[in-house]
């Protein structure tokens, strides 16, 4: 693996060009071509990812991508062109064709790009980037020790792997209202994923621990020891009959609660009534004791952010204070259309929190009582503008406050909007892998299905 | 024009490359223990248009090309790719590639020979046979129609997407193949509301072919009203039921089920792996008699076709199960010849960018004898699904899912009333074995599906007659 070093750095220096300069000279040439608005965004990912399986290397993926976006504006009508190939001859051809998609497309009041005084023109260091000294053999070291923690009990049958990720990113966004921000993230996971066996069958889970910094990735040890004990707990497991009972969700997937949330209340789905979080604004969404709080400025956290998609200077605020939605997640675009104001979201939401919780996951198990530990969700059955909600699931059984035995083949069903309401309590035990950071969920009732009798 | 000429003078010609240089980067990273090494070339061009609010307000034009380079030593795999196709990058990348392994002495690789895929396509571009106001017209006339349709309609959204991609593969066994791969596709959905209930239906179809046959087929006026019909059956749906209950499907895209129950089970690298609920149980029965499941490449025009599959490997019609009896796996090349059999066209992968692994093409299950109203008929109590979501696989457990969004009650025999979506689920080893009647009315979908594995991409087919389940967990709110 010695070549490696040097074959990415002698295909940097053949690229070597200032990313900056290229983006401002399209933006003269675009505007040159009869571009009234033009807006180009750039990124670069240039890292590996290494996987062990059954004590071996697997595979060893060298990725380094380009992708440059632009998006001109003829007056009010709009069109868009990207290319993974930033030479400039390139990127003059994909802003011709843009033009021309341009003259084609109707004019549209709420296109262009967001209002120039709300541009991040001196936008913060959140210290994103933390390149990870790495070579590919340490790498896969790491894969191999994970893995064989997560091997070390004799029910581990197989294996899917353990991986060891790093990615360091360039990201540049410019626009025509002079506008041009650059910043560089990283990006390094480790991840293990295992099967067990018993003579009922095959279980498999997994764990994955992902960051900026290398530093604060949980410990090799820990990763392949939780993958190991989540596969071993979903052993024997069983069906439930059909029941109405509370659920209990674990953090990784209580966040994807959440998740519907935010779509619900995403400018793009309002402003086409295709909501079933519609007019909203200002009503009691959640629980009178939960609020909700983005914070996009938190340093070196995965979902921070010094601009958003468009630019955009993006802040602190409270979406959900004591349960009253305060705000919407909008862009520009979705932002005219509700005649309303960017909330700085384009590209999505960033660091979300909940409230401080003093309970930790057994404290909730108590709480439950009788039903269903929550552990896994498959399949997307959720439909936005209804609500509707039904996923398959996996989990635990609970009863008298304590874990009686793992259960699958269960599906669990509601309506988003009921179920918001249904949240009685949070835990403390915070997942801070990913844009929401959110503890164990417990809702008071959700309906089971299953096949048992 | 040959596919190969045409790969040839798109790929490699601008950067002056010639088939005896891919000879050379491939001799590069061949030796020591090196087993195999590929090259995969690709351009693909793609364009969108859009449809909101009555207006076309967005459009889009995109365009990749790069080159993949791979390396396999046993087990082991390496690879690099780059977006430059020039020879420094390639070579660059063919050494990144073979870092898998220890350095030794390069061998020469083997003279190049050609190998031809199938004729299923057209090699034109699919978006350039209609001009940018037909293409607009086309997404004008869908909304229209669909608002026409019935005043409770508020809201319509259409897109046409076409893609066309040239690629090239050359392979250290001196193998070189090409194609040239159009792909389309149409969508509409629409929102409908009735005191203050809104409710969405949607509709779509594509495939291999170029935009022109969406006039020919006049297919927009049909993916309008039935996009409309859903949204409507919907606005009147009443909670489902949960529990565990017979289940009619319907033909064509609930096929969704064998590609999540079964398909995903069958691909090589989980059943090489042993990670697979399947793993194992060739020979033995895995579904009721009379059930037969193929995996076909072949199929003229249809979304999951391919002449030859992204290794170079001409795709065939697989039998995966035969009349209830677990016949085979789909195999890409490196997963075969662990398994010490051969690659059955199935080595698929997103891009250049991205790794080949087993994947289906159109999966589907043969007709039966039964007339789908018979087998209405024969149900006292159950769930007659029609239209779905999407699915989803823990392939070790075999645990599947796979969500309704358009779906009835059957009571005595007849269909009562419409329910609402959702989740069914089941275990993908005992499902195909609880069906108990097979419809004569095999259809294929309409040319939607698009199928993720680890973070990849591919379009799929999937196809069924209607078919009668006895007993699958349907995850409603009703208890």
């Amino acid at each position: 693996m010695s070549e490696q070093e040097s074959v990415t750095n002698a295909v940097d220096s053949d690229k070597a060009m200032d990313i900056e300069q290229v983006v401002t000279d399209a933006i003269q040439y675009a505007k040159k071509k009869g571009a009234d608005h033009v807006e180009i965004s750039a990124r670069n990912d240039k890292g590996y990812s290494v996987s062990a399986r059954l004590g071996d290397i697997e595979t060893l993926e060298h990725h380094n991508q380009r992708a440059l976006g632009v998006t001109v504006y003829r007056g009010k009508a709009k069109g868009s062109a990207d290319s993974n190939d930033i030479r400039p001859s390139a990127i003059e051809d994909i802003i011709d064709a843009a033009l021309s998609m341009a003259s084609f497309t109707a004019e549209d009041e709420a296109a262009g790009l967001a209002d120039v005084e709300l541009m991040a023109m001196n936008y913060p260091e959140l210290d994103l980037d933390r390149p990870w000294e790495l070579e590919p053999d340490q790498a896969l070291k790491i894969a191999m020790q994970c893995e064989e923690t997560a091997r070390a009990d004799e029910r581990i049958v197989n294996s899917e792997g353990a991986s060891v990720s790093t990615i360091r990113s360039q990201s540049i966004y410019a626009n025509s209202h002079d506008f041009l921000g650059h910043y560089a993230s990283t990006r390094h996971s480790i991840s293990c994923s295992v099967v067990a066996a018993d003579e009922k069958g095959m279980q498999r889970d997994y764990w994955y621990s992902v960051a900026r910094d290398a530093d604060a990735l949980d410990a090799v040890e820990t990763i392949g020891l939780k993958a190991r004990e989540r596969t071993l707990r979903r052993l024997n497991a069983r069906s439930l009959s059909t029941r109405e009972v509370p659920v209990l969700f674990e953090p990784n997937i209580a966040r994807s609660i959440l998740g519907h949330f935010f779509s619900a209340i995403n400018g793009a789905a309002l402003y086409r009534d295709a909501s079933f979080l519609t007019d909203a604004l200002g009503q009691n969404i959640f629980p009178d004791w939960l609020s909700i709080s983005e914070n996009p400025h938190i340093k070196t956290a995965l979902a921070s952010s010094p601009f958003d998609a468009e630019g955009v200077r993006t802040q602190a605020r409270e979406i959900v204070s004591d349960g009253v939605l305060q705000g919407y997640i909008l862009s520009s675009y979705s932002a005219r259309k509700l005649n309303m104001t960017t909330t700085g979201n384009s590209g999505g939401v960033h660091n979300i929190r909940l409230p401080e919780s003093e309970y930790t996951q057994d404290d909730l198990i108590k709480q439950m009582g009788s039903g269903v530990l929550l552990t896994e969700l498959i399949g997307n059955g959720v439909n936005p503008v209804t609500g509707d909600y039904s996923r398959g699931a996996a989990g635990f059984w609970v009863e008298n406050g304590e874990i009686q035995y793992p259960v699958q083949e269960i599906t669990i069903a509601g309506n988003l909007k009921e179920m918001f309401q249904r949240i009685v309590a949070i835990g403390n035990d915070v997942d801070t892998c990913g844009g929401i950071h959110c503890g164990s969920m417990l809702m008071d009732q959700m309906t089971i299905a299953g096949s048992a009798e | 024009m040959e596919s190969i000429d045409i790969a040839r003078a798109q790929l490699l010609s601008p950067t002056g490359l010639v088939d005896e240089d891919l000879n050379k980067a491939l001799s590069t990273i061949l030796g020591g223990a090196i087993d195999t090494a590929d090259l995969y070339f690709q351009s693909q061009v793609r364009e969108a248009w859009s449809l909101d609010d009555g207006i076309v307000k967005d459009a889009s034009y995109s365009r990749q090309r790069g080159v993949g380079v791979r390396a396999i030593a046993g087990e082991k795999t390496g690879f690099a790719y780059s977006d430059d196709i020039e020879m420094s990058a390639l070579l660059e990348s063919s050494r990144a590639a073979r870092s898998i392994a220890k350095a030794s002495n390069s061998i020469i690789a083997p003279p190049q020979h050609i190998q031809t895929g199938h004729d299923l396509y057209v090699q034109d571009s699919p978006f350039d046979t209609l001009n940018e106001h037909q293409k607009m017209d086309l997404l004008r006339q869908a909304d229209e129609i669909a608002r026409q349709a019935d005043p409770r309609v508020k809201q319509v959204m259409v897109s046409l997407v076409g893609m066309h991609e040239v690629i090239l593969i050359a392979r250290s066994d001196g193998l070189l193949a090409a194609d040239v791969r159009p792909l389309v596709r149409f969508n509409i959905s629409v929102i409908a509301e009735q005191n203050g209930r809104r409710e969405q239906g949607s509709m779509g179809g594509g495939g291999r072919f170029d935009y022109h046959q969406f006039i020919r087929e006049n297919s927009v006026e049909a993916f309008a009203k039935e996009a409309v019909r859903q949204a409507l059956v919907n606005l009147e749906a009443k909670d489902a039921p949960a529990g565990k209950m017979t289940v009619v499907l319907g033909p064509g895209w609930p096929g969704v089920l064998l590609h999540e129950a079964v398909g995903h089970g069958l691909e090589g690298d989980f059943n090489r792996k042993e990670t697979s609920a399947f793993s194992g149980r060739i020979g033995e029965r895995v579904a009721s008699a009379g059930v037969t499941v193929v995996d076909d490449g072949t199929l003229k025009n249809r979304r999951g076709s391919l002449n030859l599959d992204d290794e170079g490997t001409p795709t065939q019609c697989t039998t995966l199960i035969e009349d209830g009896v677990l016949r085979g796996y789909m195999q890409d090349r490196l997963n075969a010849q662990l398994s010490g059999t051969v690659s059955t066209g199935n080595g698929r992968r997103e891009s250049y960018a991205h790794l080949p692994m087993p994947r289906m093409t159109n999966t589907y299950m043969l007709a039966g004898e039964q007339a789908p109203e018979d087998i209405i008929a024969s149900v006292d109590h159950g769930f007659y699904a029609v239209n779905f979501g999407g699915g989803q696989v823990d392939i070790t457990s075999g645990k599947f899912v796979f969500s309704a969004s358009e779906a009835y009650m059957i009571e005595n025999g007849k269909i009562t009333y419409p329910v609402k979506g959702a989740t069914l689920i089941g275990d993908g080893p005992d499902v195909l074995t609880r069906v108990s009647m097979i419809g004569n009315d095999l259809q294929l979908d309409s040319g939607i599906g698009t199928c993720g594995k680890e973070g990849q991409s591919v379009p799929v087919g999937v196809g069924q007659p209607t078919l009668k389940v006895d007993g699958i967990t349907v995850g409603g709110t009703q208890a």
